[in-house]
């Protein structure tokens, strides 16, 4: 599995669309820094653009790749490889070297300007943390998404839709349900309702490690009293781990029945 | 070397192969043919493991293969369509499969008889067809398996690479190798083949030799007899 790893995360590396997405965070990073001129602002501005970039380029990166090597996976299938090695090889190097650029594209402008001597840091950790599990999730769920579709179009359409439901219209349905529901007691709900969605789970998570829940109100004092705890900060973090884990393994089960 | 019992694959409602049995127990070179959609290139992958059986069992080197994947060292696989990642580069891509296999390669002097030294640096997406089904070749031929399986290997190549293809796969022979061969060329069947496995609508409609299927079609030549052979009731 090392090897092909070793193999995708290398062919990946070496495409223009690596650079331009780590050139594209340099520049970010670099533009809010000059624009801000605060640490921890910048990290709010950057969450939501991460929030919402990084599942996007995660789904369309998955996609394409699934698509792209679909005959070098068929050369591979062919050598003696355990097929889950592969698979799980190719994962990681897509998502990995994603990571990596997001990492390195966003850190080195933050290091540059003094991370290391700010209280920002761990606030900017989590961020990283959270960018990286998005990398990680919607790049599992869109490989899911390619492996159950032949047609790429199709397959596409399906990962752009994931895209928008988890990053769009999740929000609104949530939003109503509260509005429709709003005589009953909704604690319970609004936060499992959060944990369900991976990309609002990060959203939250990072507001509240910021410390400006008091703009959110009263769901604000609820969400502080949950994540705000270290059992509720623990358990948020393991939803990722398990969001992570669970397409990963229906991909992998689909791919050791598929034909190639 | 390679039993395959009662073998079924269904895609969807498209029921592929229906019932395939065939054995092949001493070492030569085997043509797969029949029409196109026969199964030909899906039997060929059952074999490799790639397409899942939907019915049947398949041993190869006296070892059922459901599940299994090390059996797959002892074989080399030619695929029809010749398409790899377009930022390696062609020594990269030897030196890749070399480093996944772990065994004993002669890629060398492959390369060298096929020309290839002026493009081991070239990234293979601007490779031309023909020069990357020599790459595919060079891939192929380089491991000394015991099994070679060519879907299509004649494709794209130019007349000089052709008869040092057909050198290359009479000295695999030599060494003992079971050879199975797709092809639609039937000059390459008739010059190569030590025996014929004719496939149509999903099932075995012939195995044997040259000889007999000319003695069994009443033909005076090959290729009429596989022309007779899928237009009339024979087997």
């Amino acid at each position: 599995m090392l090897k092909i790893l070793k193999y995708s995360f290398y062919d990946l590396v070496r495409s223009r669309w690596s650079y331009v997405y780590l050139l594209f965070y340099l520049a970010l990073g670099f533009t809010l820094l000059f624009l801000n001129n605060d640490l921890s602002k910048a990290v709010i501005t950057l969450m939501n653009i991460i929030i919402v970039l990084v599942p996007l380029i995660g789904t369309i990166f998955g996609v394409m790749y699934y698509y792209n090597s679909r005959e070098f996976t068929e050369l591979l299938i062919a050598q003696p490889i355990k097929r889950s090695s592969i698979f799980l090889g190719q994962y990681l190097g897509v998502a990995g070297s994603l990571s990596l650029s997001l990492v390195l594209g966003l850190g080195i402008p933050f290091i540059l300007y003094g991370l290391f001597k700010s209280a920002a840091i761990w606030d900017f950790v989590l961020l990283l943390y959270t960018g990286a599990f998005l990398t990680f999730i919607f790049t599992a769920l869109s490989l899911n998404i390619a492996i159950y579709n032949e047609n790429r179009i199709k397959g596409f359409g399906y990962a752009i839709l994931m895209w928008l439901f988890f990053a769009v219209l999740y929000d609104g349905i949530f939003l109503l349900s509260l509005i429709i529901f709003e005589d009953y007691p909704l604690d319970t709900f609004s936060l499992t309702a959060t944990l369900l969605n991976p990309i609002d789970l990060s959203r939250t998570l990072i507001l509240l490690k910021l410390d400006i829940s008091a703009l959110l109100g009263y769901t604000g004092a609820v969400f502080k009293s949950f994540f705000g705890t270290y059992l509720g900060f623990g358990i948020s973090l393991m939803m990722l781990v398990v969001w992570t884990l669970i397409p990963v393994s229906t991909y992998l089960r689909k791919a050791r029945k598929k034909d190639f | 070397m390679i039993i395959v019992e009662g073998l079924h694959k269904k895609f969807g409602r498209n029921s592929v192969l229906q019932g395939i049995d065939l054995k092949i127990e001493k070492p030569g070179i085997y043509a797969i043919l029949g029409p196109n959609g026969s199964g030909k290139t899906t039997v060929i992958k059952t074999i490799l493991g790639m397409v899942l059986p939907s019915a049947g069992s398949i041993e190869v080197l006296g070892e059922n293969i459901s599940k299994k994947w090390r059996y797959r060292k002892e074989l080399n696989y030619l695929p029809q369509i010749a398409n790899f990642p377009g930022n390696l580069i062609v020594g990269e891509l030897f030196n890749m499969i070399k480093d996944l296999r772990r065994m004993p390669s002669d890629e060398e002097h492959l390369i060298e008889l096929f020309g290839l030294q002026p493009f081991l640096n070239s990234k293979l997406a601007n490779l031309s067809g023909g020069t990357k089904q020599k790459v595919n070749i060079v891939i192929a031929l380089m491991f000394n398996g015991q099994l070679l399986i060519l879907d299509e290997p004649t494709t794209g190549l130019d007349p000089a690479s052709l008869i040092e293809l057909k050198k290359l796969i009479k000295e695999e022979k030599a060494k003992g190798k079971v050879i199975l061969i797709t092809t639609h060329i039937m000059d390459f069947v008739e010059e190569m083949a030590d025996e014929i496995v004719y496939l149509l609508e999903g099932k075995i409609y012939f195995q044997g030799t040259i000889k007999d299927l000319t003695e069994r079609t009443q033909q005076s030549d090959f290729q009429h007899a596989i022309a007779e052979i899928s237009t009339t009731q024979h087997a």
